[in-house]
């Protein structure tokens, strides 16, 4: 048989079908997924994790406010495991839980996998917000639940200050609040997975809050319903998030499988554990902090 | 010399299924079957007594025929079948009481085998997502089958307590499914219309009957002590199951749905509680290590598989995945064309 002949091909044509072609797959593509969801195709995990949505629908929503809102700059994502279980503890900020998600979208990007955020009660008593979270891959802040994830070997993600951190007026800005029971540490004691600190410098700016309505907030059963100088004045136009210059750090890990196993009930270690942890990121936030040139650099 | 198993409720679906299915084992001498009313289906080589087990005659039963097992199927799910909630409430409530009792004092009881249902942990934005059989229930559920499964294991442990030679094994199952099933669940899933809770998308699983009926038959076999989670592994979502089952649902908002229910006729059998509402709004799944690793009982069918068995005896929606898979095709090729004809 005698050796293929190489025949040039017209150059400007090709790619014009390969456009063509491109353009079809895309289209066979977002058809496809559109008859995944309505026939009700596709897979969720005990969580009510649904990956598809979260890849193609969530983080994609979420990537482009990242990039070019707050141009997000990472550092550290060496010190993100490639696989197993390990701890992510961050600090809070920003009156709406945007950090959490910026971080997840950071996290997935530059690693592939999915940080399974741990929540309040409140997220999964709202509608909407609930069925949104459970979807992301978000499941509640409980002993139970955390535990299983770890063990399952998958990126949990805390933010251990909870509404005292995310609600904090804007004056109290890069001061982290108090790191409550130090549950967190607990449960990577007991399933033997490092803890990642992060910090998060840009998401106190985006909505500073400089007044705070307790009474309105008790009778909704918010948390805090918070006064910006843009919400509510302008309405909707209120809640877009004003375009502060983000940094994301991931520490060293923090190893907890050289612990007995009785140390998660001894409470001295845990509150020690947990201090270095906030320590941590406190510090870690003050360089941050240096490092940029302005709020909006 | 085989065994003397007593079943309660033969003549309800699970009851003589089961008790039908235990008479054809080998070491199982004696099946005696016990109910209110005759069955409506042949029982075969199962005894049947008709007696109420609200009232003491229970006892007698036990101690003529020497039972060494009791398999305590008697409790129902729904009003529609046993005329209103107060009488369900005394069949499940003052039923399993009395055959408790009874079965106190009979010494030639062994073991107790109670079918309970993963009810029992309610259903709670603060409820972890995965329970265990030792995840204490935030809310406990407060209506209904629900509450009567609570109170009914809290009898049951009483028992154990008391009787601690006999081994009293509790199975929680999840929401039973299958082609003959006919309950509160697959009332809701067969309405032509589904109401969903606005902003809420629960995770549910499903246990099919031949797995109920399977572990129930390891639970006579194996006699291990304890508390069980039976489930189908995996999870659905009910926007999956609705979008499976091809009909069309409305999202209704949580406040408003039990009133609603209570208007219209074509929702009351489908028992669409404060409980059940909840539980339509955050859903539960279980773990079923321990019925794996303790008991030995492994589910046959996966959440998946026991729903699709489900559905495949069920008239199908409009929007069936046949009819999208076309809708797919012609929108491929019309965008094909368009794509094609923009480029030229």
């Amino acid at each position: 048989m005698s050796a293929a002949e190489v025949i040039p091909i017209d150059r400007g044509r090709s790619s014009e079908e390969g456009q063509r072609d491109e353009w079809e797959r895309r289209i066979a593509d977002a058809l496809a997924f559109l008859r995944r969801r309505l026939s009700g195709d596709f897979e969720v995990d005990e969580y009510g994790f649904d990956r598809e949505v979260t890849e193609r629908v969530l983080l994609a929503a979420l990537r482009p406010l990242a990039e070019h809102w707050f141009r997000v700059e990472v550092r550290g994502v060496d010190n993100l495991p490639s696989e197993g279980g390990a701890l992510v503890v961050s600090n809070h900020s920003g009156v709406l839980p945007v950090d959490a998600l910026v971080t997840a979208l950071v996290v997935h990007d530059n690693t592939g996998r999915f940080l399974r955020m741990l929540g309040a009660d409140l997220v999964f008593r709202l509608p909407f917000v609930g069925e949104l979270a459970r979807k992301a891959g978000a499941t509640l802040a409980s002993v139970e639940d955390a535990e299983r994830m770890l063990t399952a070997g998958e990126l949990v993600g805390v933010w251990p200050e909870g509404f005292k951190g995310i609600g904090k007026p804007f004056a109290d800005r890069y001061r982290l609040q108090r790191f409550g029971r130090g549950g967190f540490v607990a449960s990577a004691l007991r399933t033997g997975v490092p803890i990642i600190p992060c910090s998060v410098v840009g998401a106190e700016e985006i909505y500073p809050m400089v007044a705070d309505l307790p009474v309105l907030a008790r009778l909704l059963g918010l948390p805090y319903v918070p006064i910006t100088p843009f919400f509510p004045w302008l309405g909707p136009l209120g809640l877009l998030p004003l375009p502060s210059k983000w940094l994301i750090e991931f520490g060293e890990p923090i190893l907890t499988d050289d612990y007995d196993e009785h140390a998660a009930d001894d409470p001295m270690l845990v509150f020690d554990l947990a201090d270095q942890v906030r320590e941590t990121i406190q510090q870690s936030l003050y360089a941050l902090l240096m490092q940029r040139p302005s709020v909006f650099g | 010399m085989g065994r003397v198993v007593l079943v309660t409720g033969v003549s309800r679906y699970l009851g003589g299924l089961f008790a039908s299915r235990l008479s054809g084992l080998p070491d199982v001498d004696t099946v005696i079957g016990i109910d209110l009313v005759p069955p409506k289906s042949d029982l075969g080589d199962v005894r049947f007594v008709r007696a109420d087990i609200r009232n003491p005659i229970v006892g007698d039963v036990i101690s003529d025929d020497d039972v060494d097992t009791i398999v305590h199927l008697g409790v129902v799910s729904s009003p529609v079948s046993v005329g209103g909630r107060a009488s369900m409430k005394e069949t499940n409530v003052i039923g399993t009481m009395q055959v408790l009792a009874a079965a106190q004092r009979a010494p030639s009881v062994r073991r107790l085998v109670v079918k309970s249902s993963t009810h029992v942990y309610g259903a709670s934005a603060k409820d972890p997502a995965v329970f265990t059989e030792d995840t204490e229930p935030r809310r406990l559920p407060r209506s209904g089958y629900p509450k009567d499964c609570v109170e009914i294991e809290g009898y049951v442990r009483g028992f154990a307590r008391r009787r601690s030679d006999v081994t009293v094994t509790m199975l929680r199952c999840a929401s039973l499914i299958g082609p003959a099933v006919d309950t509160s669940l697959t009332r809701y899933l067969s309405l032509p219309v589904i109401p969903t809770v606005l902003g809420f998308d629960p995770r549910l699983q499903f246990c099919h009957v031949d797995d109920v009926l399977g572990s129930l038959e390891r639970a006579v076999a194996a006699g291990v002590h304890g508390t069980f989670n039976i489930a189908g592994a995996g999870v659905l979502s009910l926007s999956q199951v609705v979008r499976r089952l091809g009909r069309p649902w409305v999202a209704l908002p949580a406040a408003l749905l039990p009133s609603i229910a209570a208007v219209v006729p074509q929702l009351r059998s489908a028992d669409l509680s404060s409980d059940q509402v909840a539980f339509l709004s955050h859903g539960r799944t279980v773990d079923t290590t321990a019925a794996e690793k303790v008991l030995g009982y492994v589910s046959r069918f996966s959440t998946e598989e026991a729903f699709a068995d489900f559905m495949a005896h069920r008239p199908t929606g409009p929007l069936t995945s046949d009819r999208l898979d076309a809708v797919e095709r012609e929108a491929r090729e019309v965008l094909g064309k368009v794509v094609h004809n923009v480029r030229r």
